[in-house]
Formats: C-alpha cells, structure tokens, sequence
C-alpha cells in the first residue's frame, strides 16, 4: 500500500509519520511537498495531514496551510472516498479545509498541553478503527495549544446521530468526565470523522505511541485498521 | 488608497478562553464592575483602489474567505479613505 505524508512549511511530526509507516508497517511512504498539486498518477491509499506548527499558526492554526496548492488534490482525493487521516495540526488543517465539521479554540487554560491522555474509541467501524473495539481505552500522547473542539449544538447532534465522534477524552477505565478533559473541547471531543467516515481528525498522536518502546503501542492500532481497511481483509 | 481596520472577536455564544482568563484577572485587581472581556483581533489592511465599495467589497471576502473562521468567529471593519 501508498502512503503520502504531506509536508507543509512548520510540519514537526512528518518524520514521525513517515518512519512509522516505512519501518513499523513496513509499507510504501512518500513526502509529498505542500507546493505542488496532488498527483493522481501517485496512485496514494492513504493520505497523512501530520502535526506542527503549519505557517506558524499565524492567522489560525491550520489557517494559511488550507491554501496551499496540494490541498485541491486532497479535497479532491477525499471527495473520490481516498483515506486521509489529519493528526493534531493536520486535523485543523482539515477543519479550515471544511472536510471536517468545526473550528478549533485555544485551549481552556490557555496552555500549551504535552502530555499522555486516554481516549475512548466511540466508532470502530472505520477505516482508521476498524482493528479497535467500542469503547476500548487508547494511551495516547497530545501536544497543542489549540485544541478546544467548537460546533454549534445543532450540528453537534447531528454528529452524533451520523456516529462521527471517534474519540473522546476519558479516564484509564473509560469514563468521560470534565476532569478528563484537557483542553475544553466540546463532549471532550478527541477526534472526529466526516460522514463517510474516509477522513479522520485526531488531537492525540499515533505515531508517537506505535512501539512499545515508545511507552505504548497503542497508535498502532490506527495504522493497523488503515492496513486491514485497504488490504479489504 | 483606502486603510480598512478590521476587528474579529469571537462570536456571541461562543466561549472565550483568553476574554474569560483576562476577566477573572481585572476581577482580581479590583475592578469589580466588568460584565464581559472578548479578546480579539485587530487588523490594519492597506489597499489601493479607487471607488471605496470595491475596496469594502473586497474587504468582506477576505474576511469570508481567509481572515475569520465563521464558525467560532464575527468580525467588523472600518474603511478610511487616505493619502499616500
């Protein structure tokens, strides 16, 4: 399987994402440059949007990096039901694109959050979960200072009706409270997906946490449903 | 030459984390009075062009387009006409 992990100018998780795939799932990987237009030739199965710091997060994080020139591609790629999977600045990335529903706020406590959390897995029927159970509890690392989830309440519901929220903050035995909420996110939202359910957002990072060497090897469960989703097994 | 200052706030509804953090500040240094804080941002864009609606009309789209986020945030603007 392809892989293409996109490179803006202020990307910090790229190598992480491309090392991930190239030496733990041991797939195809390729950078593919901000600047230049999606290729359909490149035949991608999967599209990795990955965290940083796009543009310096000048304007809104994610703001700027919307209108780069790949981004008609991806637009384009994720319309034509293509994986693309947007982690921490990549979910911004994809929220200011309008492939994901919402906006991200600073955080609650205006602080720059790096630190490990759980988050529940509330729909592990795609593509990105397919290899997780519902409700099962994930150990992943967050690192931001914007990630405090905003949907107005109509949409919200609707969400859920669609079974859009992926993950959601919550304790090592589950529970979803406000004390395990990080950021302020509205439902403490983790991670969302469209309707389709082919384009997932997340705050936390999987590829930080796909080697047990790591601490946890949890991530690797996102990457394993992707490979399970595209190999049709 | 037109000057546009543009502002952008948060909209009503939406939740401020920096307006509420700088209130609950004031409220401790005493000034006791204030209902609301809403951080927010200000712009200066310059633009040369003649008639001022084509300079507020272009105001307005990037404002749509790039500046704001509609779902979180609301802006105003003021155009002044200037020398160069």
């Amino acid at each position: 399987m392809k892989f293409g992990v996109v490179m803006f100018p202020g990307s910090n998780c790229d190598v992480d994402c491309f090392h991930v795939i190239k030496e733990v799932l041991k797939e195809e990987v390729e950078y593919i440059w901000h600047k230049e237009p999606l290729r359909e030739s490149k035949r991608y199965d999967c599209i990795i949007l990955p965290g940083g710091f796009s543009y310096g997060d000048y304007l809104r994080p994610g703001a700027i990096a919307r209108f780069s020139n790949v981004m008609e591609g991806i637009i384009d790629f994720a319309e034509k039901g293509g994986l693309v999977l947007g982690i921490c600045n990549g979910f911004q990335v994809l929220l200011e694109a309008g492939l994901l529903p919402g906006a991200m706020k600073r955080n609650k406590n205006l602080r720059f959050i790096c630190d490990n959390v759980f988050v529940r897995v509330e729909n592990n029927t795609i593509p990105f979960t397919l290899k997780c159970k519902k409700g099962q509890v994930l150990e992943i690392p967050i690192a931001h200072g914007d990630g405090n989830y905003h949907i107005d309440k109509k949409t919200l519901k609707e969400m859920k009706e669609n079974n859009q929220i992926v993950f959601r903050y919550c304790d090592e035995k589950g529970e979803v409270s406000e004390a395990t909420n990080p950021n302020g996110s509205i439902d403490n939202i983790a991670g969302i997906c469209n309707r389709r359910g082919n384009v997932l957002g997340m705050m936390p990072h999987p590829e930080r946490c796909s080697e047990e060497i790591l601490g946890s090897a949890d991530g690797k469960l996102i990457f394993d449903s992707i490979m399970k989703y595209l190999k049709g097994e | 030459m037109f000057l546009a200052k543009v502002y952008i706030t948060y909209k009503k509804g939406v939740l401020d984390p920096q307006g509420s953090t700088v209130k609950k500040a004031l409220g401790t240094m005493g000034f006791d009075t204030i209902e609301d804080v809403r951080v927010g941002k200000y712009m200066e864009i310059m633009l040369e062009e003649k008639e001022k609606d084509v300079a507020e009309q272009k105001i307005k789209e990037m404002c749509d387009k790039v500046l704001t986020n509609p779902v979180i945030e609301e802006y105003s603007y003021d155009i002044l006409e200037v020398r160069k």
